[in-house]
């Protein structure tokens, strides 16, 4: 039985294996053609071909014991910053521009291991207004300021 | 004379105040973000790049490029100062230009590092003047199946480039070109990979991909790693620098500039190799090798040119070619392309304002650096103490405004935390994320240049290597992926690599 020695490779060619299944699969309903008439499917079949083919030799290069690091995950600060976008995301045209990057700084501050929740506020402030200042009267993006229930969507 | 002509008329675009004042903006945020470790300049021309659909597109790229080279130059101020390379390709000043500081010779060590800089920005000027217009020209005869083996080419000499594992560099590069496909086919109008998503039909945002990958990914592998900010608040002294030493400096410059202007050119070349490979040579060629690590001038002066000058050269395939040579070029396609430019040997001929502009303002932007940067380090130095942990949110905060702005649409902002996901679980597996990045700029041109030479030869492969240039071309591809995969290479390969960790 075939030991995994390297789960790093494994994983990474079956992602990409995965990812070039997925373009077969999604491609099948895209005309093919001839290749002097190539058809909407040929290009993308050839690469989810190529993903399937070199993402096996990865993969199976996992079972060859290897002198590099294995990754260490740490989801946490990948995930709390990233909750802090999709926050602004939400807020920022319902809440308007202040409430939302408040939110970001605020949420987004939490990863780091020296988070302070007063500063983190007192920054998010600051970058709340500052913001508004540059991208909305500055360079005039579309985005309420105020939460939209409270000026009514002016 | 056509040389002088084209300068003067570049000269004269560049000196507008509009674009002095966006050089000097460029330069500056350059600067900035150079100084700051944690964010690239890939990712601040990410976001910068909506705030610039406003302006003429000479102005944007300007400002533009003036935040590539400043990046390259305020790096190597930190390594200096603090021993903190902000950038990748001040990694190497840092062995010999750290110990200079600490020997109470800073100032002569930012001094060469800034004239050193300003001499090779200035060469690898004339250079692109001088070399942009027959290159072009040749390009011209290109039909498609020059192009695609071109595509072929520059693809391949980037995973030759990028760390790590070949293999790998190759996929991220095929999965990139896959997700140029994304969006309606010019070619028959058929919505590919788009899941009936309305924003998905003109493709994904390049501007979302790239903070994904290189901003919020950045972000949280940096969040990851205990930051430690050991400032050592070194004297700088006098800033000038004396004879001896000068006469000491100046044939590294030299050096290092004319071995920076080749790098730069080569597709997948660019500053940091070409820092590395100075490096290297002034060691070589050295009387007395074991000075270096300890305070050579030559280990500033060397690298410091060098990797300005390939910052500058490696403009020259995207300009005459439209073919990136790194993701900063990359970035540069895609904004010449939102300004309705496609890029390639058409823009010197069809916009020689936008052509000439940029080259000439490369070389106001190189003065500006130095003018800058020479009475302001006290205050980049005082910079760095802004702790990371209210930096991050505001880079943060920018790119999420910036997605949003690409397009006026939250969507691409989702995008970006998808890719924010994808770029972390990427650089966990030692998978670079650059050259997904060209590969997808790459892969709608690649596309259709492959359908059309196939149409021309009637669906005959052969067509690629019966036209000598093509076969060139993919002869040097071959040879190229055979070298990076050869065990000796490898090893070497390796080692430098290691080096710049």
């Amino acid at each position: 039985m075939a030991r995994v020695r390297n789960p790093r490779d494994l994983l990474a060619g079956l992602l990409f294996v995965a990812f070039g299944v997925a373009a077969l699969v999604l491609s099948h309903a895209y005309e093919i053609g001839a290749a002097s008439r190539m058809g909407p499917g040929y290009f993308p079949r050839l690469l989810g071909l190529l993903l399937v083919v070199l993402g096996s030799v990865l993969a199976l290069r996992g079972f060859w014991p290897s002198s590099e690091p294995q990754p260490r995950w740490r989801w946490r600060p990948l995930l709390v910053v990233l909750a802090g976008v999709a926050s602004f995301t939400v807020a920022a045209p319902r809440l308007g521009l202040v409430v939302a990057s408040l939110l970001l700084v605020f949420i987004s501050s939490a990863a780091s291991e020296e988070f302070s929740w007063k500063e983190a506020l007192i920054s998010g402030a600051i970058q709340g207004l500052a913001t508004v200042a540059v991208f909305v009267y500055g360079l005039g993006i579309p985005l309420p300021i105020w939460p939209v229930f409270l000026t009514g969507g002016q | 004379m056509e040389l002088l002509d084209n300068l003067a008329l570049g000269l004269s675009v560049a000196c507008t105040p509009i674009n002095l004042v966006y050089a000097f903006v460029g330069v500056l945020v350059g600067t900035l973000i150079g100084v700051l470790p944690g964010i690239g300049p890939v990712a601040t021309i990410a976001m910068l790049l909506p705030t610039t659909y406003g302006l003429p597109p000479v102005t944007a790229l300007i400002m533009l490029a003036g935040i590539y080279y400043g990046a390259s130059f305020g790096g190597s101020t930190t390594a200096i100062l603090v021993n903190l390379p902000g950038e990748m390709s001040s990694v190497v000043t840092v062995l010999d230009g750290h110990q200079m500081a600490r020997q109470g010779r800073a100032g002569p060590a930012l001094c060469i590092a800034a004239l050193g800089s300003f001499f090779a920005g200035s060469v690898a000027t004339l250079l692109i003047a001088a070399f942009a217009p027959p290159l072009a020209d040749l390009a011209l005869k290109f039909d498609a199946a020059e192009y695609s083996s071109l595509m072929v080419l520059g693809l391949v000499s980037a995973m030759a480039m990028a760390g790590g594992s070949v293999l790998k560099a190759v996929l991220m590069t095929i999965l990139g070109l896959l997700l140029g496909v994304v969006g309606t086919d010019v070619n028959s109008g058929v919505s590919r990979f788009t899941f009936d998503i309305s924003e998905l039909i003109d493709g994904i945002g390049f501007v979302a991909i790239t903070m994904g990958l290189f901003a919020f990914a950045e972000i949280a592998i940096n969040l990851e790693q205990r930051q430690q900010h050991n400032l050592l608040a070194e004297r700088i002294g006098g800033l000038w620098i004396k004879w001896p030493e000068f006469k000491q400096a100046f044939p590294a410059v030299l050096r290092g500039t004319a071995l920076g202007s080749m790098l730069g050119i080569l597709p997948g070349g660019g500053a940091t190799l070409s820092a590395f490979a100075s490096y290297a040579l002034e060691k070589k060629v050295a009387k007395d090798p074991s000075r270096f690590g300890k305070g050579a001038i030559e280990g500033v002066a060397g690298p410091e040119s060098a990797n300005n000058a390939g910052a500058q050269t490696s403009f020259i395939p995207m300009l005459t070619l439209g073919l990136p040579s790194n993701a900063v070029m990359a970035l540069m396609v895609g904004a010449l392309i939102i300004h309705d430019i496609q890029p390639g040997p058409q823009v010197m001929t069809r916009n020689p304002d936008l052509f000439w502009g940029l080259v000439a303002s490369m070389w106001i932007g190189n003065f500006f650096l130095v003018i800058l940067n020479l009475p302001l380090i006290g205050i980049w130095v005082k910079l760095l103490s802004v702790p990371y942990r209210l930096l991050f949110p505001l880079i943060l905060l920018a790119c999420a405004i910036g997605a949003f702005s690409t397009s006026n649409n939250m969507f691409d902002v989702w995008v970006a935390v998808v890719f924010g996901v994808l770029g972390y679980v990427f650089i966990k597996l030692g998978c670079e994320p650059a050259p997904l990045l060209l590969g997808y700029i790459l892969g709608p041109l690649l596309e259709e240049n492959l359908r059309r030479a196939l149409v021309l030869s009637r669906g005959d492969f052969t067509v690629f290597v019966t036209r000598p240039i093509s076969l060139v071309m993919l002869l040097i591809a071959a040879g190229l992926l055979l070298l990076i995969a050869a065990p000796v290479i490898r090893k070497q390969r390796a080692v430098v690599f290691a080096e710049e960790k």
